[in-house]
Parts: C-alpha cells; sequence; structure tokens
C-alpha cells in the first residue's frame, strides 16, 4: 500500500493485493499487514510484483483494476452475509475476509459454472505470473535482486551477458531402448 | 497504400505452409508477396527475458476459446519460431484414420508411402536430424529411464536444431538467440526472399473478395508494433492465386469472414478442429527415488532438479503407436519443457486438500519445480471443435496488448476423447509414480478448457465434399484459386507433433497451385532444388510433381 494515494485507490490496490494473495500466499509485510493474510512463509504474488505487473499497460487490464475491485468487494458481501460473517468496517469486505473464506470465494469465482469465471481467471493469470516470471521486470534483473518467485522456484541463474546457457545438460548415455519399429529417420513407422 | 497493387500470388502467413509455398513459387518465377500478422525479429531481437514486450510475448500468441486455447506463433516464421522443433513423421497407421465420419478421414491418394518422398524434401530442407542419447537432456534422459523402468521403449526423437550451437537454454518459445533451431528464418524464407519474394509483417489479412477477372483481393488490416489491439492502417492487394497459411486457428476465420462476398463456404471450414488431441501431465520427482530405482546422476549428487534445462522435447514413448489397437487407443508421450507462466498455472497439486491449482499447496508444488518433468501426451480426438461467427479483426479479440485474446472456437471434447485421454493419464501415472518415483497429476482444464499448442484440422483436405473443406490438392472447393497449405489443412490428429507433417504436405501441394497459377496466366515453373541448394531428396519427387502439373 503506497503513501500519497487516495483512499479510494487504497482501498483499491489492498483488495487486490489479498486477490493475488490468495492465488499466491505470502507472508506479511509488517504485523499491521491486513491484505497479506500470512497463510505461506515467504514473500507471495504481492512480494513478487503483482499489483506492478497488472498495472503495466501491457496486461490490458489496468483501466479494469477499479471494477475488478469493486465487483471483488461486492462477492465478498455477498459471501459474508451467506455465511454470516461480521465483516469489518474498516478495510474493503474482500480484505476483511480470512484467508480461508477469501480461498473459498475465490474457488467460486474461479469454478467452471461460475458466469465470471474468465475475469477471475485472467485476474487469477497474472498474479500468478507475477510470482512464477516476474513478467513486469527483466528476468535477469529480478533475479538478481532476489525475486521473491524465480528465487523459489530455483530458477537458473543467466551468465553475464543475461542470457541462459547449460553446457552439462545431459547423462550422456542411453537410457531406454528404442522402439523396435523405428525407421532409418528415428520416426515412428 | 494503393487499391491498385497486383501480385501473382499472396500468401497469407509465414509459418510452415506459407513459407514453403512462397519459396517454391518465388523460385519458379513468380511475383509473390506475403502478409504477416506478427512481426519481424531476427536472432539478436530473440530474448531471454518473461518481461512483458519482450519477444516472449511479441511472438506468441494464447488465445482461450470456450472448451479449447490455442497457442501459436505471431512472427515472421510463425510456428516455426516458437516451437520445439520436435519433428517426427505420423506413423503409418494415421492415414488411415476414420474419426468421426466413419469412413477414411484422409484422401485416398495420400498415405504414407506417398507422403515420405515430400517428408524426405522437408527433411532435407530444414534439416531434421536424428538425436543420439548424448544430445538428451536430463528430463529426456530421466523419461526415457522411467519408461524403461516400466517396461517401454523410449525414443530420441528426431528434432530441427543444430547441437552444435544450442545451448540447452530452454528459452525456445521466446525464439532461438542461437540460431540453433533451424526455423523458417534460416532456409526456407530467405530462400524465398532471394528469389524476390516480398515479405509484409504486421498486416494481419481480414478477408477476401473475386475480382471480375477470377482473381482475388485481400484486405488487411497494419498492426500496431507493440499494442496489437490497434490498427494503423489498411489496404488490399489483388492476386490471381491465394494460398491461405494463417494457421488452422485463424485461416477459417478469414474465409468465414469472407463468405459475405465470396459467397458461401464448403461445410467443412470452421467445423472438424482438431486439437491433436494433446494433454499435459505434470510429474513431481522424487530425487531419492530418481537415483535409488534409475540410477541416475548427474554427476554432482543431483539425481535430477533439471526441469529448466534443455530443448523442449528429446525423448518419446511409442509403444501405443499401434495400428492394430482400436481408434482412440492410439498415443504417444512425450517428454516436454513448459516455461513459467502458462506452464506453472495449469499444473495441479497431487491429492490436494484445498484449491489444486492455486493457494498454499500450490505454492509448495512450485517451490519443486526444478523436479517437476512435463509429460505430453496426443491421442486421436474427434475433431469436435467448432469456430463461432468471426470477431471484428483477427482471429480474436485481443485482451493484452501482445499475446492475450479471446477467439471464436468451441470444442466440447467427445466421450472418445476424454476416454483417450483418461487412458494416457493412466499411462503416465504407472510410468512415473511406480515404485513411488514421482507424484502425477494432469493439468486443469477447468481454467481455459483443453489447450492445444498444434492447432489443425479446421479447413481439411480429403475426397467427401461433405466433410472436408479442400480437394486433395488444396484447393478451397467452389473457389478456384485458394488453396491452404497450413495446419488446419491436416485432416486429424495425428498422435505426434505435427510440424513436419504439415510441411510434407505443403511441399506436396506446390505442383497444384503452380499448375493453378500457370492456368491463370502466371509464368512460372516448378523444380527449384531445396533452399540449401540440396537436390537429392527433389529427384525423388520430381516425377511425382509432373503428374500433378499435368492434372
Amino acid at each position: 500500500m503506497s503513501s500519497g494515494t487516495s483512499e479510494e485507490e487504497q482501498a483499491r490496490t489492498i483488495t487486490l493485493e489479498a486477490f493475488a494473495d490468495t492465488i499466491v500466499p505470502g507472508e506479511k509485510r509488517s504485523p499491521t499487514d491486513r491484505a497479506v493474510a500470512g497463510a505461506a512463509e515467504g514473500g507471495g504474488a504481492v512480494a513478487a510484483g503483482a499489483i506492478e505487473l497488472l498495472e503495466l499497460p501491457g496486461t490490458g487490464l489496468a483501466p479494469d483494476l477499479p471494477n475488478f475491485a469493486t465487483a471483488l468487494n461486492a462477492h465478498a458481501e455477498t459471501y459474508a452475509a451467506e455465511q454470516d460473517l461480521a465483516l469489518d468496517g474498516s478495510v474493503p469486505p474482500f480484505v476483511s475476509l480470512s484467508f480461508a473464506h477469501r480461498t473459498e470465494l475465490v474457488r467460486r469465482l474461479t469454478a467452471i459454472a461460475h458466469p465470471e469465471r474468465p475475469l477471475w481467471v485472467l485476474l487469477a493469470l497474472f498474479c500468478n505470473m507475477a510470482y512464477d516470471t516476474g513478467a513486469h521486470r527483466h528476468t535477469a534483473e529480478a533475479m538478481a535482486d532476489g525475486h521473491p518467485g524465480l528465487t523459489a522456484m530455483g530458477f537458473g541463474k543467466p551468465d553475464t551477458d543475461g542470457l541462459w546457457r547449460f553446457s552439462d545438460f545431459t547423462y550422456g548415455r542411453r537410457l531406454a531402448n528404442s522402439h523396435p519399429h523405428t525407421t532409418a529417420s528415428g520416426s515412428p513407422a | 497504400m494503393s487499391s491498385s497493387e497486383r501480385t501473382d500470388v499472396l500468401v497469407v502467413g509465414s509459418g510452415f505452409g506459407g513459407a514453403i509455398a512462397a519459396y517454391h513459387l518465388a523460385a519458379g518465377g513468380a511475383k509473390v508477396v506475403v502478409l504477416e500478422r506478427g512481426p519481424w525479429l531476427k536472432a539478436d531481437e530473440f530474448e531471454h527475458d518473461f518481461l512483458l514486450g519482450s519477444s516472449y510475448t511479441r511472438i506468441f500468441d494464447f488465445v482461450v476459446g470456450d472448451g479449447m486455447s490455442l497457442l501459436g506463433g505471431n512472427c515472421v516464421g510463425g510456428g516455426s519460431v516458437v516451437y520445439f522443433a520436435a519433428m517426427p513423421r505420423a506413423p503409418r497407421f494415421v492415414f488411415e484414420r476414420r474419426g468421426s465420419i466413419g469412413r477414411r478421414m484422409w484422401p485416398a491418394a495420400i498415405s504414407r508411402d506417398t507422403l515420405d518422398p515430400w517428408y524426405d524434401l522437408v527433411t532435407d530442407a530444414l534439416p531434421i536430424t536424428k538425436q543420439d542419447w548424448k544430445d538428451v537432456s536430463f528430463a529426456g534422459g530421466l523419461f526415457a529411464a522411467a519408461c524403461d523402468h516400466a517396461g517401454r521403449t523410449a525414443n530420441p526423437v528426431p528434432v530441427a536444431v543444430d547441437n552444435t550451437r544450442c545451448t540447452n537454454c530452454n528459452w525456445m518459445m521466446a525464439g532461438c538467440r542461437f540460431d540453433a533451431k533451424r526455423s523458417l528464418l534460416l532456409n526456407y524464407l530467405p530462400g524465398a526472399l532471394a528469389h524476390g519474394a516480398e515479405i509484409r509483417p504486421l498486416h494481419e489479412v481480414q478477408r477476401l473478395e473475386r475480382t471480375d477477372d477470377g482473381g482475388y483481393r485481400v484486405h488487411y488490416n497494419v498492426v500496431h508494433d507493440v499494442d496489437y489491439r490497434e490498427q494503423v492502417g489498411n489496404g488490399v492487394i489483388e492476386a490471381e492465386v491465394v494460398v491461405l497459411a494463417a494457421g488452422a486457428g485463424a485461416t477459417p476465420v478469414i474465409l468465414k469472414r469472407s463468405e459475405a462476398d465470396l459467397g458461401p463456404m464448403p461445410y467443412a471450414v470452421g467445423r472438424y478442429f482438431s486439437g491433436n488431441g494433446e494433454r499435459l501431465n505434470t510429474a513431481v520427482i522424487n530425487e531419492e527415488k530418481a537415483a535409488e530405482l534409475l540410477g541416475l546422476d548427474r554427476g554432482d549428487g543431483r539425481a535430477y532438479a533439471a526441469n529448466q534445462i534443455g530443448k523442449g522435447p528429446v525423448v518419446a514413448s511409442w509403444d501405443n503407436l499401434d495400428g492394430d489397437l482400436p481408434e482412440y487407443h492410439r498415443y504417444s508421450l512425450e517428454q516436454l519443457y513448459f516455461p513459467p507462466g502458462f506452464g506453472t498455472i495449469l499444473a495441479q497439486v497431487p491429492d490436494a486438500a484445498g484449491p489444486s491449482w492455486f493457494g498454499v499447496e500450490k505454492k509448495d508444488l512450485v517451490r519443486q519445480w526444478q523436479s517437476w518433468l512435463t509429460v505430453f501426451t496426443m491421442i486421436e480426438d474427434d475433431n469436435e471443435g467448432v469456430f463461432g461467427p468471426p470477431p471484428p479483426t483477427g482471429n480474436a479479440t485481443r485482451i493484452s496488448q501482445q499475446m492475450l485474446g479471446h477467439g471464436p472456437l468451441s470444442y466440447h471434447p467427445t466421450p472418445n476423447t476424454l476416454r483417450a485421454w483418461d487412458e494416457t493419464d493412466a499411462a503416465v501415472k504407472s510410468i512415473l509414480e511406480r515404485d513411488g518415483l514421482a507424484r502425477v497429476t494432469p493439468w486443469t482444464n477447468d481454467l481455459v478448457g483443453a489447450y492445444t499448442v498444434h492447432p489443425l484440422a479446421s479447413c481439411r483436405i480429403g475426397d467427401d465434399p461433405a466433410t472436408s473443406a479442400l480437394d486433395d490438392r488444396h484447393e478451397l472447393r467452389g473457389h478456384p484459386g485458394i488453396f491452404v497449405t497450413d495446419g488446419s489443412a491436416v485432416p486429424g490428429a495425428l498422435t505426434v507433433n505435427p510440424a513436419l507433417t504439415i510441411s510434407a504436405l505443403a511441399e506436396r501441394a506446390i505442383p497444384g497451385i503452380v499448375r493453378a497459377a500457370q492456368q491463370r496466366g502466371v509464368k512460372v515453373s516448378y523444380g527449384a532444388p531445396g533452399p540449401g541448394g540440396d537436390t537429392g531428396a527433389r529427384r525423388t519427387v520430381l516425377p511425382l510433381a509432373a503428374k500433378q502439373l499435368r492434372g
């Protein structure tokens, strides 16, 4: 949550952060962090840069992010009413939900029968990409800065020119018999 | 932009179907213009970078449909620039398939035997080479060893890769930085250019109409070079002959959009789409078991942990490619690499207590990414894909500036397809979960439907006008002078990677296209050597071509 933004923008941001944290959960950035639920160790989608990625023009989602947040909070209100949950009025409704309830709501919104499924899957896709690829940054730079997702995955480091090369790549020996009907060109008969 | 621009042959798309046509027609003396909707990148522009806007998103397209998503190339060179270059020939039984129509799907004139000389041509031209075990990546070796442990065979797959240049970086989907992958940028396309063909990138064909003299007028938009949702111009070119090779996800869309001007299309345009029966499974390898059961050792104490290293698929298991088995029970299993992003979101947690594709357990699965082994399965599907009304432009309503869009394809798998996928899932499990080697789950189809990197058959060849859009010379029924040479012409799933078969069919179609051009007054001949000057395989096909040239 960056300072100096309007309350509306802050509400939008922490709602999207809470969604991103539901897709790839992470540890709280501070004891007072409400958006990140702290359901997993290490950085999650939020620390990986989900909001920065969503806000890039390239995703095509940036103009619609306020609508995503508004819709998500409306779903959260309906869900809370249905589950008889009390919402904490100091944060947006989705942020107010526990991690387990956020998870259940996202599961419902992305279920095959839900009419808005393509939209929520799209949002989830970019949150996931923030963690798995850091697509808002040059990959070599993200790696050098210890990007939480690529680091956790053990993504190998590039050479000094920013290109990946693996000179050690093979066991170098036959590990199975070839199919008896393989042709001279190496194809199935 | 001029409405009077004319060419002899207009080629739509610069992937295998377009590049091969452009080369031969230009080499034969025709004036050839190639319109390609994507950008034109050279080797030093292919970046190792996941950043949005890098080559990874500029040259690759992901089109979400209803029940099926298509992945493919969007650049000069088309699929050859983004693919993994696995180039097996289709097994013999494929050409005898009956599929959902209850009779032979392929034209009587085409069998493995009659296609082999054309396969040979492409094999020389790219070239395609057999791989040795020393070329096989750790992931391929692990899959081979697991197959062997399960009593199966496994083969190194023939590839269009120059292994002396390959760095095993596994960035093939972003284009090959090292010119190791033998894409069309290294053979047919420079050959076409040398013979005077023009290639125009970022030109997206919208529709065709007929001219008064029996030729065609081709309407295109010029696409913005960063934001593909924007058009920055448009124009028309007239041609005597049009070769459509926009890919199986786009060729039928262009034809359906042209229907108002050209008249009714054959019934099979935009129907009988096949995803090549594709499906993916992710295995998480138990590293200790890989050492203990398979005796694998990278030399540094690690047994595997090498998901990232390699060059896509290098080993396949072909035990189920048996023509004696009934249709829908024949399939291949192939080790594959898929980069993070799309390659991770659809992977599912084995026996998840909570959500299988997101959340805490999924994060833990991703943490083990270097121990993942991806297995690609290719079954015989039922050609159940159908295209709906075309979007306003292109073949998709683009969501993002690049790469991501929503297209008009719907695909609802039949019981034959679903059962065949179940059978391959079980086969992968039986190989990789044996003795605790790994945990395996298929990718979910619940998010973006099924998916294919090899769209096929949406405008297919055949002998039966009711179930094929093209005759066996690839000419569009009822619309003389329009030919289709891309994956949409392939009648159905091939049970193996299809690029070589698409290319061989395109090579086979060329003499017929040359003849049609000649009949329309174009001064063009057939018989050029391969783009590298090779003539060995050419000698075998010349008598075959002579027959087609006589009609």
